[in-house]
């Protein structure tokens, strides 16, 4: 049945989610409203497709809206920070990569991510976020060099904080 | 190698080159230090990343996500045509095992205050039973009923002034409806209900029921829900207030 392979698909986007969204909370309202808005419009996947990239595209759709909603709602932001929890069994070096990416630009950070974390091919996150290749490549390659730059202290992280 | 380029090192790094490329660029790698340390570090991301967020694959799936039901809007009757309730099945079977009373009854919370908002909001003569006029009497009367200290926004500045407000039978007891009216007539209402002590989610989320847009959060005991049939940028601009006013 085709909505157990959208469930099959859940443990995925929950870590790409929590990857790309920090908090798990809001990572997981993120999961929730894709699944929302996948299982609303499914008759508009085609059969045979990769449904895991037309997911990923769903919740980067999905994703963005949500932070032009939240510059509306800064207060909903603070609260959340409120909650935020650091994994406290990751080494330090992990928790930093995490608050990293935090400084990453999002369309940076998507495709770092979807390119080294879920490993989709460069086609397929072209395709899933809409971009040309050509974009991909200079969005992976700033992303892995602005990544470098702020796990070695070479970036002044307040500059560059994305979600605002 | 002349033709060597940034893009054929990232595709080598990420194991995306086909056969001859990569023996190309290997051979490119071994006199090119500085381009060997670029792959490396890249890779070196890349492990990092799946060392920091893959434990979230072994994470149980939360019942929410398990229970997603297709968000209405404008492809919701498409989608119903296209068997969206066999979809609705699947994830309900899969979920039946995990499902828990908790569960049903947070995702109950916007249903309920949409069934109430519907219900009297369109009341012409008693839509609320105890006016704004008699505000702390109604305050302390729902306050002691629901067995928890209540509090009334404040929505003036958003045009939004309160008509009263009354009692209802909510699914675990008794719950508090709040309505407003602004200068056009339009109505909002602010449910208030009592939760179990130990569902403790403050998550700001949205719903859409058939025409009454609702969004909701849970606060300690108190869930709230505040519906309106309006877009739903319009009644998030009230919520935010709400929410500020009610979580200080």
């Amino acid at each position: 049945m085709e909505s157990a392979e959208i469930v099959a698909h859940i443990p995925r986007l929950r870590r790409y989610a929590r990857a790309l969204a920090g908090d798990s909370h809001r990572a997981d309202d993120l999961v929730q409203d894709t699944l929302e808005r996948a299982l609303a419009k499914f008759y508009l996947w085609r059969h045979g497709s990769d449904l895991r990239a037309w997911l990923f595209t769903i919740m980067h759709n999905v994703f963005i809206n949500q932070l032009r909603a939240r510059r509306e709602l800064a207060l909903d932001e603070a609260v959340e920070d409120g909650l935020r929890s650091a994994p406290q069994s990751d080494p330090l070096e992990l928790r930093d990569l995490d608050a990293a990416l935090r400084r990453l630009p999002v369309e940076q950070r998507e495709v770092l991510l979807l390119v080294g974390l879920e490993q989709l091919s460069y086609a397929e996150v072209s395709k899933a976020l809409g971009i040309p290749a050509g974009t991909v490549m200079s969005r992976l390659s700033r992303g892995r060099e602005r990544l470098r730059a702020v796990m070695s202290g070479t970036v002044a992280a307040t500059n560059l904080k994305v979600v605002k | 190698m002349s033709n060597l380029t940034e893009t054929d090192l990232h595709a080598y790094a990420d194991g995306q080159l086909d056969d001859v490329r990569r023996v190309q660029v290997e051979a490119h790698l071994a006199h090119d230090a500085a381009a060997t340390e670029s792959v490396r570090l890249w890779r070196e991301q890349s492990v990092a990343l799946r060392a920091l967020y893959n434990p979230v694959l072994n994470e149980p799936v939360p019942q929410r996500l398990l229970a997603a039901r297709p968000s209405p809007g404008r492809w919701a009757y498409y989608a119903l045509a296209a068997g969206a309730m066999g979809l609705a099945f699947g994830l309900g079977w899969l979920s039946h095992s995990y499902r828990t009373d908790r569960f049903v009854e947070a995702a109950a919370l916007p249903r309920r205050a949409a069934v109430a908002y519907a219900v009297y909001a369109p009341e012409v003569r008693h839509p609320v039973e105890v006016g704004a006029d008699q505000q702390d009497h109604l305050v302390k009367w729902l306050s002691k009923r629901l067995g928890n200290e209540l509090k009334v926004p404040l929505l003036t500045p958003q045009g939004f002034d309160l008509v009263g407000g009354r009692l209802l039978p909510g699914g675990k007891g008794p719950v508090a409806q709040f309505m407003y009216q602004d200068a056009r007539g339009q109505r909002i209402t602010l449910y208030v209900s009592v939760r179990d002590a130990e569902l403790r989610e403050t998550a700001f989320r949205f719903s859409q029921e058939d025409k009454v847009a609702v969004f909701y959060w849970i606060d300690g005991k108190l869930g709230y829900a505040l519906s309106g049939e309006m877009d739903r940028a319009s009644l998030l601009a009230v919520a935010t207030v709400v929410y500020r006013q009610l979580n200080p």
